[in-house]
């Protein structure tokens, strides 16, 4: 277990580390935001009616941004091929990888996913519930994604290609986030949604280890 | 039998038949080819490499 | 069975006559299929744009059963490390984006008279269009990758990780259509599909999966000979 926590310290400093840390993902976040209303025009109705389910898409893609990093330097400097063979299994590196993104990646946004939504015209009273969709459904976009970046190790065309692995995958974590917005604001009952977003992201932490690890080893032999 | 009156709905049904045939012709065009293509460069592969080794050996039993 | 045809020779020799006859029984039954479909009842709600069901339905069941397939091939290519698995699931692929292409051009056409728009976010047409992107995926996947049996490792995990995520995210899209007031989905003949209908339906239904069977096996014996190529001009090289 001690090398579990030793890895997660390490992964949570690289990712924290490179580039800027979660300020890459927060600004593109904000960007891809500022967008929608010069998509759709300013009218605050048509905005306000959008405004939870938008900063959610935004939120989806700017998931996207750090996964092609998640195990690209490992890979590139052979620390992969150590860590395979070391005394952690490959099993729990990908896991604490997983981890480390959310926390380092997912956290950030979901602190800035009700300042966005607010932005588009979201009332105030979601904030609280914007706030912890998100944290939940970051971690299922955390591992969902660790899996598309694992399989795209040694691709070509490597961003890209995570995001189209993994977009089609994002569907169900976005519908349950954003639905439980949308049943709140409605005055219905939110809490299916969200159980089923948790239940969605604690299934892909405990899964999507295994398909990680079996990508990387396919991508190391 | 053939009630074949369609009337305004021909824009939406002629369409869909056409673009039906047309995907599955391309199915069936483009494996039956493929796997000509490739059954005649294996073959052709196959013949050279029999050649190279009968007279590599002078052995013409050889397949 | 599957022991016996993972033999890539007994595979040969069983589908070069296997491809053909199953071929000319998909011919058939489509024949007769479209037949029936020409000749059937308008329906007393749809008029003749029911007609288009006989191949909407039959194509997005195949793209459903060509997914399961890839699915199958997958887990045998990477459980048993097949070379003939792997050739199946790269094999399967374009026909099942094929069909998945099928089934929402063809559902998009025969909405639009009774729905009134183009495309209409219900439950059913947007969980085939994710599989169409997931299809999109495992393909741009393998084409990425050039270490062929990597890209098909890599690819046959990807076409897991989509199986097990399928019925969730069906779950998931049907769950959201609730939610958001869905435009009616109309059944053909109201509330029971009348007999007259059944026949064309799984004649066309059997009919496109015999093409698919037959167009599988071709496309397989076609990677057969490309590997046996390959490697002949390798061998040649060296």
């Amino acid at each position: 277990m001690n090398g579990f926590w030793v890895m997660l310290r390490r992964e949570m400093a690289m990712a924290w580390g490179r580039g800027g840390g979660p300020l890459l993902a927060l600004t593109f976040f904000v960007a891809t935001a500022t967008l929608l209303p010069l998509a759709v025009g300013a009218s605050p109705a048509r905005l306000a009616a959008v405004a939870p389910g938008s900063a959610w898409l935004a939120l989806a893609l700017a998931s996207l941004l750090s996964l092609e990093r998640l195990f690209e330097r490992d890979y590139e400097d052979g620390t992969l091929d150590l860590l395979a063979l070391g005394p952690v299994p490959l099993e729990a590196v990908a896991f604490a990888k997983g981890l480390a993104q959310w926390l380092t990646n997912g956290a950030p946004l979901a602190l800035a996913a009700p300042v966005v939504a607010v932005a588009l015209g979201a009332e105030l009273r979601l904030v609280p519930l914007i706030f912890v969709s998100a944290l939940i459904g970051g971690l299922g976009l955390a591992f969902t994604g660790g899996i598309g970046a694992a399989l795209s190790l040694g691709s070509k065309r490597g961003g890209v290609l995570i995001a189209v692995l993994v977009l089609p995958l994002f569907a169900p974590p976005v519908i349950f986030g954003a639905g439980a917005i949308e049943a709140f604001a409605g005055g219905l009952d939110w809490h299916p949604a969200l159980g089923l977003l948790a239940a969605y992201g604690l299934a892909a932490a405990a899964l999507g280890p295994f398909a990680m690890a079996a990508a990387c080893r396919n991508a190391l032999s | 039998m053939l009630d074949l009156d369609p009337g305004k709905y021909g824009a939406f049904l002629w369409p869909a038949f056409a673009i039906s045939a047309l995907v599955i012709g391309w199915m069936v065009v483009d494996s039956l080819l493929s796997a000509r293509r490739w059954r005649k460069e294996a073959q052709r592969l196959e013949t050279l490499r029999s050649n190279a080794l009968q007279s590599e050996t002078g052995d013409r039993s050889l397949p | 069975m599957f022991q016996a045809l993972a033999n890539p020779q007994r595979f040969m020799d069983f589908s070069r006559w296997a491809a053909p006859l199953v071929g000319i029984i998909a011919a058939i039954l489509i024949a007769i299929g479209l037949w029936l479909t020409f000749t059937v009842p308008e329906d007393y709600q749809q008029g003749d744009t029911v007609r288009m069901m006989f191949i909407h339905v039959p194509a997005a069941y195949m793209a459903m059963f060509c997914y399961a397939c890839l699915g199958g091939a997958s887990f045998m290519g990477l459980v048993f490390r097949h070379s003939l698995a792997d050739a199946a699931g790269r094999a399967c692929a374009p026909l099942g984006a094929g069909f998945t292409f099928l089934a929402l051009v063809t559902g998009s056409l025969w909405g639009r008279p009774m729905w009134g728009t183009w495309w209409v976010w219900d439950a059913r047409m947007t969980s085939v269009l994710v599989l169409f992107l997931l299809y999109i995926g495992y393909m741009a996947l393998q084409a990425a990758i050039d270490d062929e049996v990597k890209a098909a490792r890599a690819a046959s995990i990807l076409a897991l990780v989509g199986l097990i995520n399928l019925p969730i995210i069906k779950f998931s899209v049907d769950w959201w259509n609730t939610l958001h007031q869905p435009a009616s989905v109309f059944r053909a003949g109201g509330p029971t599909m009348p007999p007259a209908y059944l026949w064309p339906l799984a004649l066309m239904a059997i009919g496109y999966m015999a093409l698919f069977g037959s167009l599988w096996m071709v496309r397989v014996r076609s990677e057969v000979w490309r590997k046996r190529a390959n490697s002949l001009a390798l061998q040649a090289a060296g």
